[in-house]
C-alpha cells in the first residue's frame, strides 16, 4: 500500500452528509447544571413528583459522589476534560402545544427528517416503518402510532409514556440500569429528556420495524436520551436507531441511556447506525456519544439482540450488554465500529451469564484508519448458578494505513466448570493478495478495499434489517474512502 | 496499627539498609517509590484479577537468612545427578555456596550469587520509572542473587540450575542473566520450600543479538507460601527468549513476564500451565512488546483448576508503530475441574502497526465428555480417565521441553498434583 496512493485517496474524501444546521426557534434550559436545571427539565415537560424525585437522587448521587472523582478514565480514549456546567442541558424546538398529527409538525422539522432521508409523511403512508422523531432532545413526531394502538402496542416518546402509561414507565424505569450505575448513565438519569418508549403486550408480534432517528441540531446542548423497551412475555419486536448531528467545531455530548426488558419468551431486536458527525480530519469538532446501553433477558427462553453499526461521533464509548437472567436466555452482539481520521472508539459488550443454559455470542469487527484507535473492551461472566452456559467470541480488526490502532480487550470470568467460553481474535491488514486479485479482475482499488470490508463486516451485516443493511453498507464505503489505496 | 506486610518492609529499612550491599541511595529512592505506590490492589488494571490482602495480612517481614537446611533436603529438589549441571542454591533469597555445586563452566562464563561475586553490574537495582511496586520492593531490598553471565559466541551446554528455597520472612533475591552476541544456554529456576514466607524474586535478562535463553521455571513453592516474581527480557536482534513456567505451588501466585523484542529478527515463546486446587490463586501476568520490526512472538498457556482454586492469566500483546511485519499468537485455555473454581482471562491486544498478523484467542471448559466416555468404554476407570485427560492437557506442553532431566522434572511434578488431587477426591 503505497502511501502516496493513500494522500491521494484522502484529498478525495466525502465530506459528512449530514452537516447542516436546521435553522429554528429554540427553548432551552439556562445553562449550566444544578438541581434547578433537573427541576426545569421536570416541570417542563410537567413530570409526576416520584419521576422528579428519582431525577434529583440521580442528581445527588451524581454531584455528590461521583463528580468528585470524574469521570472514568479506565476507557483508551482520550479527550480535554468536559466543563459540564458549560453546556445546555435542555434544548426543545418551540411549538405551542404538543402535535396532534404530522400535519401540526413544523414544517422546518419536517424538511430536515426529508433531508436526511426519512420523509416522516411519506413514511407514514408508503413504508412499514413507524418513526419516532427526536429532535435535539425531544421527540416531534411518531408515525403509525394508531395503528400500533389497535394491537396494544405502545410506541411513543418517553414523556408521552410517563403520562399515559406511568405505571409501566415506572416499574421498568431504572430497572435495567439503576441511576447509579455509571457516571453517564447517572447524569443522563438526573437531566434525560425524551427519547422512546415501547411496550409490546404478552403474545403479540410488532407487525414493523420500530424506529428511532436521533438529531442533535442546537448548538452547544447536549443530548440526553433515554429509551425504555419493554417486550411482554411471548412477543417481539425489532427496533432501529439512526442518529446524525450537524457539523458544528465544538465537541457535543450525548450521554443516552437504553434499557430493554425481555420477559418469558420475548425477543427484542435492537439494531443502530450511529452516524453522528466524526469532526473533521484533523480531529475537530464531533460528538462524545458516551452511552449505556443495556438488556435484561429476565423471563426464560428469552433473547436480546444487539446490531450496531457504528460509523460517526469524534469518541465512542459504548458496550451494549446483555443480563442473561432468565433459564435458556440468549444474547447476541454483532458490530461494525469505523474509526477514521482523528476518531476514537472503545466498544464492545458485556454478557453476564446467570440463568441455566444461556448461551450468547459476541461478533465484532473493527476497522481503523488514518489515525483512528479502536478498541474492544468486552467481559464474558459465568456466574457460579449458570449452568451449561456457551459463549463464542469473535472479534477481528482491521487496519488501514500505519497511523492506526486496533486493541482487543476481552475479560472472561468463569465460575461455573460446566461453562464452554471461548474467545478469538485477530488482527490483520487487507493483505496484497486479496487487493491484487481483484484489481486484476478490473476493479479499481477503492472498489476492491469496499468489497474487502464489505465481506470482513458480512457477518454483522446481514444481522441488520434490510433497510439498515444497504444504508450501513454505503455508510462503510463513504467512512473509509480515501483511507486506502 | 496491627503489623501488615507493607508495614513491617517500611519500618525495618533504616535497620536492614546497612547491612544491604550495593548503592545505598538507589535503594532508598526504591523504597521511597514503594511507599509511595503501596501495595497493588485489583483497582489497578495489572492487577485487576488479584489482591495481594492476605499477603499484606500475613505480616512478613524482611528475612534475616539465618534458616538451616541441610543437603539431604537440596538433594530432594536437585535434578538428577546424571545429567550434567551447574547447581546455584538460595536460602531465603540469600546464596548458599555450601550447598551449591557450579562446577566447571566454559571460559568467560560467570555464574555464581551476587554476594560471593567480585563486583556487581552498576545499574543493578535501577528501576524503570513505571516499575510496579513488587519490583521497586525488591530493588529496596535486594541482598542476594544469581549472576549469570554468557559472553559472545560461548554455548553453555549443561543447563544452569537456580534453587530458591523459602523458609522465613520475605526474600527479595534478584537475578541478572546476560547472554552476549550469539551465546546460548539454559536456565532452571524452581522455588520449593515449607512453612510461612515469602518470596519476591526479580530476574532481568539481557539477550544480545543472535544469542538465545531457555529459561524454565518451576514454582512449587509450601501450601502456606505468597510467590511474586517478575522477570523482564530484553531481546536483541534475532536474539530469541524460550520461557516455560510451570506453576503449582504457593497459596498466592503471581507470575509476570515482561518480553521486549527490540530488534529485528528476534523471537519471544512463552509457555505455561498452571495447576491449582483447595483454595491456591495463581496469577500469570505477561507483556510482549513488539518494539521492532519482523519479529515473532508465540504465548500459550494452560490452566487446570480444582477446588476453590482461582486462576488469572492476562496476557498483553502490544505491537508499536514501527514495528511492521509482525506474526504475534497467544492462547490462553483452562479445564474447570469443580463447581468452586474460578477463572480470570484477560488477552490483550494492543496494536499500532498495520502490516502485522496477531491473533489471541481465550477459553474455559470442562473435561470432553465424549473423551472421557471414550476411555471408559474402554474400561478404563472414571478417575483414571480424568487423570489421563488432565495429564494429556499438560503435557502437550510439556513434552516439547527439549532438556531431557528438566521435562522429567515437570513431568513427575504435574504427576505429583495429579496425585495428590485424586487423593483429595477419593477423601472427600
Amino acid at each position: 500500500m503505497a502511501s502516496s496512493t493513500v494522500e491521494t485517496l484522502q484529498s478525495v474524501i466525502q465530506p459528512y452528509k449530514h452537516g447542516f444546521v436546521t435553522e429554528i426557534e429554540n427553548e432551552r434550559a439556562p445553562k449550566g447544571l444544578n438541581e434547578d436545571t433537573v427541576r426545569f427539565i421536570s416541570a417542563k415537560k410537567g413530570e409526576p413528583e416520584w419521576l422528579l424525585e428519582w431525577r434529583l437522587k440521580a442528581f445527588r448521587y451524581w454531584r455528590d459522589r461521583m463528580l468528585p472523582e470524574g469521570d472514568p478514565t479506565w476507557a483508551r480514549v482520550s479527550y480535554p476534560k468536559i466543563d459540564f456546567q458549560d453546556a445546555y442541558y435542555y434544548s426543545a424546538p418551540k411549538t405551542k402545544a404538543a402535535p396532534k398529527s404530522l400535519d401540526e409538525v413544523d414544517p422546518e422539522l419536517l424538511k430536515t427528517y426529508e433531508k436526511l432521508g426519512i420523509p416522516l409523511k411519506e413514511q407514514e403512508r408508503l413504508q412499514g416503518i413507524a418513526v419516532d422523531a427526536v429532535f435535539d432532545s425531544v421527540s416531534v413526531a411518531t408515525t403509525y402510532k394508531a395503528k400500533l394502538g389497535e394491537m396494544g402496542i405502545v410506541f411513543c416518546s418517553f414523556s408521552e409514556a410517563v403520562k399515559s402509561h406511568p405505571e409501566l414507565v415506572r416499574r421498568y424505569l431504572g430497572s435495567v440500569v439503576p441511576y447509579s450505575d455509571n457516571f453517564y448513565a447517572t447524569l443522563n438519569s438526573a437531566v434525560f429528556s425524551d427519547g422512546s418508549f415501547v411496550y409490546i403486550p404478552p403474545g403479540v408480534r410488532c407487525p414493523m420495524e420500530l424506529s428511532t432517528y436521533f438529531r442533535i441540531n442546537a448548538a452547544e446542548t447536549g443530548q440526553f436520551e433515554r429509551t425504555l423497551i419493554v417486550a411482554d412475555k411471548g412477543s417481539y419486536v425489532s427496533y432501529l436507531e439512526g442518529c446524525t448531528a450537524p457539523m458544528r467545531d465544538e465537541n457535543q455530548l450525548h450521554a443516552a441511556v437504553v434499557e430493554l426488558v425481555a420477559l418469558d419468551d420475548a425477543t427484542i431486536k435492537y439494531s443502530t447506525v450511529q452516524n453522528w458527525y466524526p469532526g473533521d480530519e484533523n480531529g475537530k469538532g464531533g460528538i462524545y456519544n458516551f452511552v449505556t446501553k443495556r438488556g435484561a433477558c429476565r423471563g426464560a427462553n428469552s433473547k436480546i439482540s444487539w446490531t450496531q453499526v457504528e460509523t460517526g461521533s469524534a469518541i465512542t464509548w459504548k458496550y451494549p450488554s446483555c443480563i442473561l437472567q432468565g433459564d435458556n436466555s440468549v444474547g447476541e452482539f454483532y458490530s461494525v465500529a469505523v474509526t477514521n481520521n482523528r476518531q476514537q472508539a472503545d466498544t464492545g459488550t458485556k454478557m453476564i451469564h446467570m440463568g441455566k443454559n444461556t448461551r450468547s455470542t459476541i461478533v465484532s469487527k473493527g476497522i481503523s484508519a488514518g489515525h483512528g484507535q479502536q478498541t474492544y473492551r468486552g467481559l464474558v461472566r459465568v456466574s457460579p448458578k449458570a449452568e451449561g452456559a456457551r459463549n463464542h467470541t469473535q472479534c477481528d480488526s482491521l487496519l488501514i494505513g500505519d497511523k492506526c490502532g486496533a486493541h482487543t480487550v476481552p475479560y472472561v470470568e468463569v465460575k461455573n466448570r460446566s461453562a464452554k467460553v471461548e474467545h478469538e481474535a485477530t488482527t490483520s491488514k487487507i493483505s496484497d493478495d486479496q487487493l491484487f486479485y481483484c484489481r486484476q479482475r478490473g476493479l479499481s482499488a477503492e472498489d476492491s478495499v469496499s468489497m474487502i470490508v464489505n465481506g470482513f463486516c458480512r457477518e454483522v451485516l446481514k444481522e441488520l434489517p434490510m433497510e439498515f443493511a444497504v444504508e450501513a453498507q454505503k455508510l462503510l464505503g463513504i467512512s473509509l474512502e480515501g483511507s486506502v489505496g | 496499627m496491627s503489623a501488615t506486610t507493607h508495614a513491617l518492609h517500611l519500618d525495618r529499612f533504616e535497620a536492614a539498609k546497612a547491612g544491604l550491599p550495593g548503592d545505598a541511595r538507589a535503594r532508598a529512592d526504591a523504597l521511597a517509590r514503594y511507599a509511595k505506590l503501596g501495595v497493588p490492589t485489583p483497582k489497578l488494571e495489572a492487577w485487576h484479577f488479584t489482591s495481594l490482602k492476605p499477603l499484606d495480612e500475613a505480616a512478613l517481614a524482611p528475612s534475616d537468612a539465618k534458616v538451616a537446611v541441610t543437603a539431604a533436603t537440596v538433594a530432594g529438589h536437585a535434578l538428577s545427578t546424571s545429567h550434567a549441571h551447574h547447581q546455584l542454591v538460595f536460602v531465603d533469597g540469600h546464596f548458599r555456596a555450601d550447598l551449591s555445586r557450579i562446577g566447571t563452566l566454559p571460559k568467560g562464563v560467570v555464574l555464581t550469587g551476587w554476594s560471593a561475586a567480585k563486583s556487581l553490574p552498576k545499574d543493578f537495582l535501577a528501576e524503570a520509572a513505571d516499575a510496579g511496586a513488587m519490583r521497586v520492593l525488591n530493588a529496596a531490598y535486594a541482598a542476594d542473587g544469581a549472576i549469570l553471565e554468557v559472553p559472545a559466541g560461548v554455548a553453555l551446554a549443561a543447563p544452569v540450575h537456580l534453587m530458591f528455597l523459602g523458609a522465613s520472612g520475605a526474600a527479595h533475591a534478584r537475578n541478572r542473566i546476560t547472554m552476549g552476541e550469539g551465546a546460548s544456554a539454559t536456565v532452571l529456576e524452581t522455588y520449593v520450600g515449607t512453612g510461612r514466607y515469602w518470596t519476591n524474586a526479580v530476574t532481568d535478562i539481557s539477550i544480545a543479538a543472535g544469542a538465545m535463553l531457555k529459561h524454565l521455571k518451576l514454582q512449587t513453592e509450601g501450601g502456606e507460601a505468597f510467590h511474586t516474581a517478575a522477570t523482564a527480557a530484553h531481546v536483541a536482534a534475532k536474539g530469541v527468549y524460550d520461557s516455560f513456567v510451570l506453576s503449582i505451588g504457593g497459596k498466592l501466585a503471581r507470575n509476570e513476564i515482561d518480553a521486549v523484542l527490540k530488534g529485528e529478527g528476534g523471537r519471544v515463546k512463552l509457555e505455561g500451565a498452571y495447576l491449582a486446587r483447595a483454595r491456591q490463586h495463581i496469577d500469570n501476568t505477561t507483556i510482549i512488546d513488539h518494539a521492532a520490526a519482523h519479529c515473532d512472538s508465540e504465548e500459550r498457556y494452560r490452566g487446570v483448576l480444582d477446588d476453590h482454586a482461582y486462576a488469572a492469566f492476562q496476557g498483553r500483546i502490544v505491537v508499536r508503530p514501527d514495528a511492521q511485519k509482525t506474526n504475534a499468537h497467544q492462547l490462553n485455555e483452562n479445564l474447570l475441574l469443580s463447581d468452586r473454581a474460578e477463572i480470570g482471562s484477560k488477552p490483550e491486544l494492543e496494536i499500532h502497526a498495520d502490516d502485522v498478523k496477531c491473533g489471541h484467542g481465550a477459553t474455559a471448559g470442562e473435561i470432553d465428555e465424549q473423551a472421557l466416555f471414550y476411555l471408559r468404554a474402554r474400561g478404563i476407570g472414571l478417575e483414571q480417565a480424568r487423570g489421563m485427560l488432565i495429564e494429556a492437557f499438560v503435557s502437550e506442553l510439556i513434552d516439547a521441553i527439549a532438556d531431557e532431566a528438566i521435562r522429567d522434572r515437570f513431568t513427575a511434578s504435574v504427576g505429583g498434583w495429579l496425585y495428590d488431587a485424586q487423593g483429595a477426591r477419593r477423601a472427600a
